[in-house]
């Protein structure tokens, strides 16, 4: 019989031992500790975060779905749901990153078909060490080669995705991966076990001993030291599991094709804590039990023991209810896909889980006490009074130029061209990409009835890092402007709450600013959380990793052939800026260039304008009034310029005259207003192109400041100021013409802009 | 005119095929498991997996029971448009000569291409114009052509180099920039570039694709009646 200790090294507290001992009626056997110390793990049960998810938006008049089930899903029209869910696998990747990163992919995507809806894309969000750290550059290959190897393989594109290199992400990589998917919105499958009498079918692949513990040891403890050359914890790689997207794909097709017979009750994916946290989340859900027996469970090797079979964590297998005269079909259609089928159990009116080996009684616990009575903990917040963070090494003097300045910018790790990643992806099966990665802010595709989803993920886990409150508004601010780029309205948010240890102080209070930033944002916009994930612990030796809450936000628009791009389309196509823009060097992409310590705290956001200027923006993409429409995010407005006019292949002649520097210029006591101009970041401004009659009907709804021209084959941006207090010349002198003999701010050769933003190249090289 | 579509459970992209075959005429799936082709005028081994390819791409696959009758259909003069792992299929299978290796770069690659059309006046390609360049994307990890020097000699006399990589557009290493070529008798074809997924303006950056799919219909008209 198992002890306290052994209930310790499996990571419950001496408290939650008790409490099991209790609900139990007696001390657990080894297999039901197993059970309990999965699902009361923090990655199965939120313990620390389940009380601040409850603060969180979750109704509204577009969601099918809500948090709770395999993936939320929302209402996209034409009688169809949107599936979407983003996750984490970032201790697996961090252990080894090829198979960490594509089981995330596979785990993704079988919750969305669980769902009963057809994958249709994925997007993952990737953080990196430094790109100078040879163990970054191993992980990032591992990862991206996993990620492509997996969805590649099962016919679903990647659609998009963001990257970012920071050094708390070094000892601890984070790898989230979302994915959407589509079904008629009356075919949408639930998770609830229903029906006592009614036979449990697992079918996919053999259960083997991978993975074993993966989300108690793994994912809900910190990482320890590095202890190799690549860092990994060598001892934890038994836990990775190993992913066979062939075995992913017949599995996919056979759940579908189960369930657009009508054969299935339920269905439910096999995840963290396999056998153990799906069959005791579906007898919750259904408020049955389930009598299962493991030695019916087709096994890689003859020898696992009873517990090892309930915990293993092998992938590509689902669970599934069907009524005994469905048996046999459900079984047929398994031998015609080739994936395994067995019957292992049968839903009862107990509301226990009883684990049987053969004629032997191996476990007995109730569902309640295994899925709803961990204890939940409050945090204990509290403001950090020192910095958590290193400063970053020094980069670039804060002497350079603006042509040096922005050149340094495209080539810095976390503003170059992804094309390096995204070309190692499929991008367009399915035939429904309209947007492919760099041809507009979101990717977008098509829908059966002319319409588009657009979808982005991002979350910039600096900005957290200075202003957990405010920067976490300013990710969910940023996906729903790159989805008004594109014409879209935000319909629903899923969310991957990636945080350090919430134990310590700092850490809660990251956390609970950060909810309290999502959960604000995400009401302002109408966009209600439908589902996420939370991975906390994400920290080693060096200390946590930046707050980051991935933000994945799915959005339509009415017309799929107005969908918005980027680049810049036309020369002499009229640039302007628009939006509510009030940019600030605070924890900006320069800042970190030159090397600079983050500040405590960001400046307030200004949501409601922010949103105006989002409608604006996305109104005039549906109308067709504009030609490109780009959000100026990281590296602030001469970066956006540099992305549309290599987005366009073609130039650009900006300036920037007194109504701009009046309108935007933030803090008048500026020491530096040009870099601030230039690079300053801040939510709520775009750069959009158009003809002059399209920026009239433009100016009718708001502020549109006129910047300039496409043409050409450079960027040039001048300072038109009158009163010269920068670089620039006399106005009237420079409006004189193209002959002005005024030195622009910085003109940049086209294909100088692309040598620098293709530094990242050279990482896969 | 129908067109046949194989399904392996690996497949990937034979929806894609179906939608742009169905542009230029009927198109219906056809099961791996099964030998009846259904009365298919034409036959397209499309992309993907086929059965996981952990062995080499399509080496499993040209043992199913639906390419067995496919071999048959071609060895009596029917037309086989293979793209991508069909290609690799078609190779496997020796209706094609050659083999596809692993890209020059080692990488899975997905990029829009121009293709140069070398043989206009093919059942695959007649819809073409000669040396017009075609908008077609391509994505794989084995793509790179390889034949013996004596078999590219034979190959270029008899035309049965059909497509070539624009220059600078050849990232897989394939030997003299080969996209795509067709037996000697003219009625297999395969390449690695993905026509169907350059069908629609929306969806695919270009229509060029939608040649391929036109000239096998023009020459089932020819041909096989």
């Amino acid at each position: 019989m198992p002890e306290l200790a052994d209930a310790l090294a499996l990571g419950l507290t001496r408290e939650e031992y008790e409490l099991v001992c209790e609900k139990q009626g007696g001390a657990p056997n080894a297999l039901e500790l197993a059970m309990y110390s999965l699902l009361w793990s923090e990655h199965c049960a939120y313990k620390h975060s389940k009380k601040l998810l409850r603060t969180l938006p979750t109704s509204g008049p577009h969601v099918v779905v809500g948090p709770g089930e395999n993936a939320g899903a929302v209402d996209v029209g034409g009688g169809l749901a949107c599936a979407f869910k983003v996750e984490s696998h970032n201790h697996p990747s961090a252990v080894e990153p090829f198979q960490g990163a594509a089981t995330g992919v596979g785990g993704i995507l079988r919750d969305i078909f669980a769902l009963g809806a057809r994958p249709i894309a994925v997007l993952d969000s990737l953080r990196f060490g430094e790109a100078a750290s040879a163990r970054a550059r191993y992980l990032l290959d591992g990862a991206v080669s996993g990620i492509s190897h997996y969805g590649n393989s099962v016919g679903v594109p990647t659609v998009g995705g963001e990257l970012y290199f920071e050094a708390p992400y070094e000892s601890n990589c984070l790898i989230n991966a979302m994915a959407l998917g589509l079904a008629p919105r009356e075919q949408l499958m639930r998770s609830a076990a229903a029906g006592p009498g009614n036979v449990l079918v697992l079918f996919g692949a053999a259960t083997g001993r991978d993975g074993i513990g993966g989300a108690s040891v793994l994912a809900s403890a910190e990482l320890g030291a590095p202890d190799s050359e690549e860092g990994a914890t060598d001892d934890k790689r038994p836990s990775v599991q190993v992913g066979d997207p062939f075995e992913e794909k017949k599995l996919m097709e056979c759940s579908l094709e189960l369930l657009q017979r009508g054969l299935l009750i339920s269905l439910q994916d096999l995840g963290a804590a396999g056998l153990t946290s799906s069959a005791s989340e579906m007898a919750s859900k259904g408020g049955v039990g389930i009598d299962l027996d493991v030695s019916r469970v087709p096994l890689r090797e003859p020898d696992m023991e009873p517990f090892e079979v309930m915990v293993s964590e092998s992938q590509e297998r689902m669970l599934c209810v069907v009524e005994p005269a469905s048996v046999d079909e459900v079984l047929a259609l398994c031998e015609r896909w080739e994936v395994g089928g067995s019957v292992i159990g049968e839903v009862t009116d107990s509301q226990r889980i009883r684990v049987r080996d053969g004629d032997e009684l191996v476990g007995d616990m109730p569902v309640a006490a295994l899925v709803d009575e961990c204890p939940l903990y409050d945090l204990q917040p509290q403001r950090p009074t020192e910095p958590l963070y290193a400063d970053p090494p020094k980069a670039l003097e804060r002497s350079a130029g603006a042509r040096e300045t922005l050149l340094e910018l495209l080539r810095s790790a976390n503003l170059a061209s992804r094309r390096a990643l995204f070309e190692q992806y499929d991008a367009i099966v399915q035939s429904r990409t309209v947007r492919r990665p760099e041809q507009a802010d979101a990717a977008v595709l098509e829908l059966p009835d002319g319409g588009a989803l657009a979808v982005s993920i991002d979350c910039n886990g600096r900005r957290v890092a200075a202003d957990p409150y405010t920067g976490t508004v300013a990710a969910v601010l940023e996906c729903a402007s790159n989805l008004a780029c594109a014409g879209a309205e935000p319909l629903g948010t899923t969310n991957n709450l990636n945080f350090g240890n919430p134990e310590k102080g700092v850490i809660a209070w990251q956390l609970s600013e950060s909810v309290r930033g999502l959960g604000d944002a995400c009401r302002a916009l109408e966009a209600p959380i439908v589902g996420g994930n939370v991975s906390l612990y994400n920290e080693g030796a060096a200390g946590p990793i930046y707050p980051t809450p991935v933000i994945g936000m799915v959005g339509r628009l009415p017309d799929a052939r107005r969908a918005g791009r980027l680049g810049f389309a036309r020369a002499r196509a009229q640039i302007a800026l628009v939006g509510s823009f009030s940019p600030s060097l605070a924890a900006s992409e320069l800042c970190k260039l030159r090397g600079e310590r983050l500040p405590a705290g960001l400046p307030a956001i200004d949501i409601p304008a922010v949103r105006a200027a989002q409608l604006v923006v996305r109104d005039a993409v549906r109308e067709g009034l504009l030609e490109s429409a780009h959000d100026i995010a990281e590296g602030g407005l001469a970066v956006a310029l540099a992305e549309c006019c290599l987005a366009g292949a073609v130039g650009a002649q900006v300036e920037l005259g007194d109504d701009v520097w009046e309108a935007i210029a933030a803090a008048p006591t500026s020491s530096e207003p040009v870099a601030e101009i230039l690079f300053g970041e801040a939510p709520g401004g775009f750069v959009v192109s158009a003809s002059e009659h399209g920026l009239r009907e433009l100016a009718a709804r708001t502020r549109v400041l006129g910047i300039g021209t496409v043409g050409g084959e450079r960027l040039v941006i001048r300072d038109l100021r009158a009163d010269t207090g920068g670089a620039g010349a006399p106005a009237a002198a420079a409006r004189g013409g193209s002959g002005s003999a005024a030195p622009p701010l910085l003109e940049i050769p086209l294909t100088d802009l692309a040598d620098a933003h293709a530094a990242l190249a050279e990482l896969f090289a | 005119m129908k067109f046949g579509v194989l399904q392996f459970p690996g497949s990937c992209d034979e929806l894609d095929a179906l939608r742009a075959a169905s542009l230029v005429g009927e198109a219906e799936l056809l099961w791996h498991g099964e030998r009846d082709l259904r009365g298919a005028d034409a036959i397209i081994v499309p992309g993907g997996f086929s059965y996981g390819d952990y062995l080499r791409a399509g080496a499993i696959a040209r043992f199913s029971p639906a390419m067995e009758s496919v071999i048959d259909f071609a060895r009596e003069g029917g037309l086989v448009l293979g793209i991508c792992n069909g290609f690799q299929v078609l190779c496997e299978a020796r209706l094609l000569p050659g083999a596809l290796l692993v890209n020059a770069n080692r990488r899975f690659t997905f990029r829009q291409l121009r293709l140069e059309v070398v043989n206009a006046d093919t059942h695959f390609t007649r819809a073409c114009s000669p040396h017009q360049l075609l908008s077609i994307p391509a994505k794989h990890s084995w793509g790179r052509y390889y034949a013996a020097e004596r078999t590219l000699q034979e190959m270029s006399e008899r035309g049965q180099v059909v497509l070539r990589y624009a220059p600078g557009e050849n990232f897989n290493g394939s030997l003299e920039d080969i996209a795509g070529v067709c037996n000697e008798a003219g009625n297999v074809f395969g390449l690695m570039p993905h026509p169907e997924h350059a069908v629609r303006e929306l969806t695919g950056a270009s229509t060029d694709g939608l040649l391929i799919f036109e000239s096998m219909r023009a020459a089932v008209g020819s041909v096989v009646a």
